[in-house]
């Protein structure tokens, strides 16, 4: 490759819609505590998309931090460690904070945190131990959807993937794990670019951030520039800051200028996105070993007393969680799981925290939160605002007709979910809850 | 702990837009049009404007009721019709024609086929061509009250509109044509419904409905566009002939106010190019080759029928579809 001067790139494509969203980040500024070591905790056996684990320990077993808990023959699947030490107490079906149910195993501390003999760093030469040791480590997607990353590595040689993108655009409000991740961890960061790059054979890798965070811009910039001499591989983009930018397509589109067309993954144009917090936690576990027993999530919204970044023992309960965040100040209307824009609203808080959880959100009854809901108008707003060019004030209609015909002619099967659609609706349609539905009468259809 | 959380599809976090605020800079956007018609026909604009707004609003809310739907009336959207209604008519429009026309708009044109988002064509432009049809005398173009007549008095004066007396000058040759000075036609000092003939006051509220994102400059572009090209050119390149009809008549307030109504226009940008040049077209035609000195209103209701067709057209690729690629590559 020639080499080019180490500026900082903008954005290859441009992608259209999207919305202003207000950016709440309240909590950037706020290093990550770590949170007292709980009591108990809950491991659900299905904490990542794919095959749920099976329980690989019973009640009464003694087991210690590290070990596997729950694991899986199916390849799309990630298995579960246990969190802390202790004693098994409970292996069966518990009811999750968004409601489904699921197997989980139950630990009660013995307060030591006794490190199992299993953790030592895994010996990595090529792709496939590369695959397996990410495999082992539990890693799924930290950002938030928690698709086991293992299998986004493990892509076919045949697929000519040349570039490995990392998001570190957090475009959700709120949110400031990943941020924060920038700032603290940049060596982790570091070691887990090169080595995924080293093993992987990217021809580029591109860390993606949005322009509204000067200070993790600095540390990224630094990190791009260390291999100037040596290929200038890794470069750092910019991205305006807008939603859904840090969704996989768009990432995708902006660093590459490469449309991933419908039902096709970022492979199947030569990319691999990944978050940047999964990126530093690779670079870490092929140093130390440690698998995801913990990660970072920001708790805030409008109902929380102390906004805080924490490190929290994956498998705490949500109450512990909000406790030591000094509990509300007012009485929550809404507790969700992510941001707002993308997450999933809480039924209960006495369940566990699993994997793919970036933040624990909770709100008051404001009128940002709901809308007053009114028939359509036709203003085209949700049209304009689609980044996947899908028509949802149609698609609804279609949805509640259930219109199959016109259904697989739209091309719902594209929509992300993102929830730009019902942002901007001014007569409060809850679009996306029909873009699930047509989704679902499109599958039923087979 | 809380005990009443909600629990509903995401996303949790909603814009501040509604729909009341978008009608609500809706009816701000006509305000100068109304204080225009008012200072030019005095208060009995400011009367039939109050009766076509009051009526549509009572008839929304009866006819919700009677249909056991949801009350409507604050969404203002029939208020807006009201309002838009008024601007159609001359000024000494008998009141209780005006009730009249407020009431077909809501509830034949509007209610009747499921309320705001669904009715196929504009309510207001469809009750004016209703009123037109059944009442022609107290609605006929030529009878436009003039300007600055006292409007209260039975026999006000009248005189022929700019757009009457352009017929006469066909082919671009004003000599034949007794027309008021440009300046008088941009402020309003002409024959014309009460609403249309400022077009001052209606250009600063489609500049504001722009910069406020509530209309996409699209079809008010398009359609103003299109009648000027075509007038131009059936003026023998007159400026003077095309300018004179861009000012006259209901287009500017058809353009702005009444073809870019969201649910009888395309919602695709390329729909939209569509719509406003096909309004421009049957425009063009009626006022050039019809006996009809005015087209903007059949124009609109033209191509309000034609919606549906031109969205299917229209339809925009989802994202990184196969289609999408070629068209890309095939321009490339
Ligand atoms: S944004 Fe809402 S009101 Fe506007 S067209 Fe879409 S669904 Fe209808
Ligand atoms: S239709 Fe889907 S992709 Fe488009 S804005 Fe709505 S949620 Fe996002």
């Amino acid at each position: 490759m020639s080499k080019i001067v180490n500026g900082v790139l903008t954005a290859v494509g441009k992608g259209r819609g999207g919305v202003k969203v207000k950016h709440n980040k309240n909590t950037a500024e706020m290093a990550v505590e770590r949170m007292p070591i709980p009591a108990k905790v809950v491991l659900p056996m299905q904490q990542h998309i794919g095959a749920p684990c099976v329980p690989t320990v019973k009640v009464g077993d003694i087991v210690s931090v590290g070990q596997v808990i729950g694991d899986t023959d199916k390849f799309v699947s990630a298995p579960i460690h246990a969190t802390i030490s202790g004693k098994v107490t409970a292996v069966g079906d518990i009811k999750l904070a968004h409601g489904m149910m699921s197997k989980a195993v139950t630990i009660e501390s013995d307060g030591e945190m006794r490190l199992s003999e299993d953790i030592k760093p895994p010996v990595v030469t090529n792709k496939a131990e590369l695959c397996a040791a990410v495999r082992a480590s539990g890693l799924v997607g930290l950002g938030g959807a928690g698709f086991p990353t293992h299998v986004k590595l493990n892509f076919p040689d045949d697929k000519n993937v040349d570039t490995l993108i990392i998001n570190a655009a957090e475009c959700e409000p709120y949110i400031t794990v990943d941020y924060r991740c920038c700032v603290e961890d940049p060596q982790d960061i570091l070691e887990g670019v090169y080595s995924l790059q080293k093993y992987l054979g990217f021809k580029q890798v591109i860390i993606a951030i949005e322009d509204n965070k000067p200070e993790a811009f600095k540390i990224l910039k630094e990190i791009a520039d260390k291999d100037n001499d040596s290929g200038d591989v890794v470069k750092l983009m910019t991205l305006k800051s807008k939603y859904p930018q840090g969704a996989e397509k768009m990432m995708v589109l902006s660093a590459t200028g490469r449309k991933v067309p419908p039902g096709k993954l970022p492979a199947d144009v030569g990319c691999v996105v990944m978050n940047v917090a999964s990126v530093a936690f690779v670079g870490r576990y092929l140093k130390t070993g440690k698998p995801l027993i913990s990660r970072s999530i920001t708790v805030d919204g409008t109902a929380i007393k102390e906004p805080k970044n924490i490190r929290v023992p994956i498998g705490t309960n949500l109450q512990d969680i909000i406790d030591y965040c000094g509990g509300f100040k007012s009485e929550p209307r809404k507790i969700i799981f992510g941001g707002p824009m993308m997450g999933v609203a809480l039924c209960s808080l006495d369940a566990p925290l699993c994997k793919q959880n970036n933040a624990l959100l909770s709100f008051e009854d404001s009128k940002n939160i709901t809308k007053k809901e009114r028939d359509c108008i036709r203003c085209g707003k949700c049209v304009s605002v689609c980044p996947m060019s899908l028509m949802p004030t149609n698609i609804e209609k279609f949805a509640k007709i259930k219109d199959v015909d016109s259904l697989k002619k739209s091309g719902i099967m594209v929509c992300m979910e993102c929830g730009s659609c019902s942002f901007a609706c001014p007569s409060g349609r809850p679009l996306v809850q029909y873009m699930r539905l047509a989704k679902q009468i499109l599958r039923e259809e087979g | 702990m809380a005990k009443k959380l909600t629990v509903s599809a995401s996303p949790h976090a909603r814009s501040n837009e509604t729909t009341t605020g978008i009608m609500l800079d809706v009816l701000i956007a006509l305000l100068p049009a109304v204080v225009m018609s008012v200072v030019y026909f005095g208060t009995r604009a400011l009367v039939l404007t109050v009766v076509t707004t009051a009526t549509a609003v009572l008839a929304e809310f009866i006819s919700r009721k009677v249909m056991k739907r949801d009350n409507t009336i604050g969404d203002l959207s029939a208020a807006v019709t009201g309002v838009i209604l008024a601007m159609n008519f001359p000024a000494d429009l008998p009141l209780w024609i005006a009730a009249i026309g407020s009431i077909v708009a809501i509830v034949v044109v509007k209610q009747m086929f499921g309320g705001i988002g669904q009715n196929f064509v504009n309510p207001a432009i469809t009750a004016r061509i209703i009123l037109m049809v059944s009442f022609p005398t107290a609605m006929a173009l030529s009878e436009w009250v003039l300007p600055f007549e006292n409007t209260w008095s039975a026999d006000a004066l009248t005189s022929a509109t700019p757009m009457a007396e352009l017929a006469k000058a066909a082919g671009g040759d004003l000599s034949a044509a007794n027309l008021p000075s440009m300046m008088d036609m941009l402020l309003g000092k002409h024959g014309g419904s009460m609403g249309e003939v400022c077009s001052l006051a209606l250009i600063i509220g489609g500049l504001y409905l722009i910069i406020r994102k509530v209309i996409s400059p699209v079809i008010p572009l398009t359609f103003i566009g299109t009648v000027a090209v075509f007038t131009l050119i059936a003026g023998g390149g007159n400026v003077e002939y095309m300018v004179y009809q861009l000012l006259g008549g209901g287009l500017m307030l058809g353009a702005i106010f009444m073809a870019t109504d969201y649910t009888t226009s395309p919602i695709n940008f390329k729909g939209k190019i569509i719509f406003g040049i096909g309004c421009g077209l049957i425009t063009s035609v009626i006022r050039i080759f019809g006996s009809l000195p005015e087209g903007v209103s059949f124009s609109i209701i033209l191509m309000n029928i034609l919606v549906p067709q031109i969205e299917k057209f229209t339809v925009a690729k989802p994202f990184g579809s196969v289609k999408e690629k070629k068209e890309k590559e095939a321009k490339a």
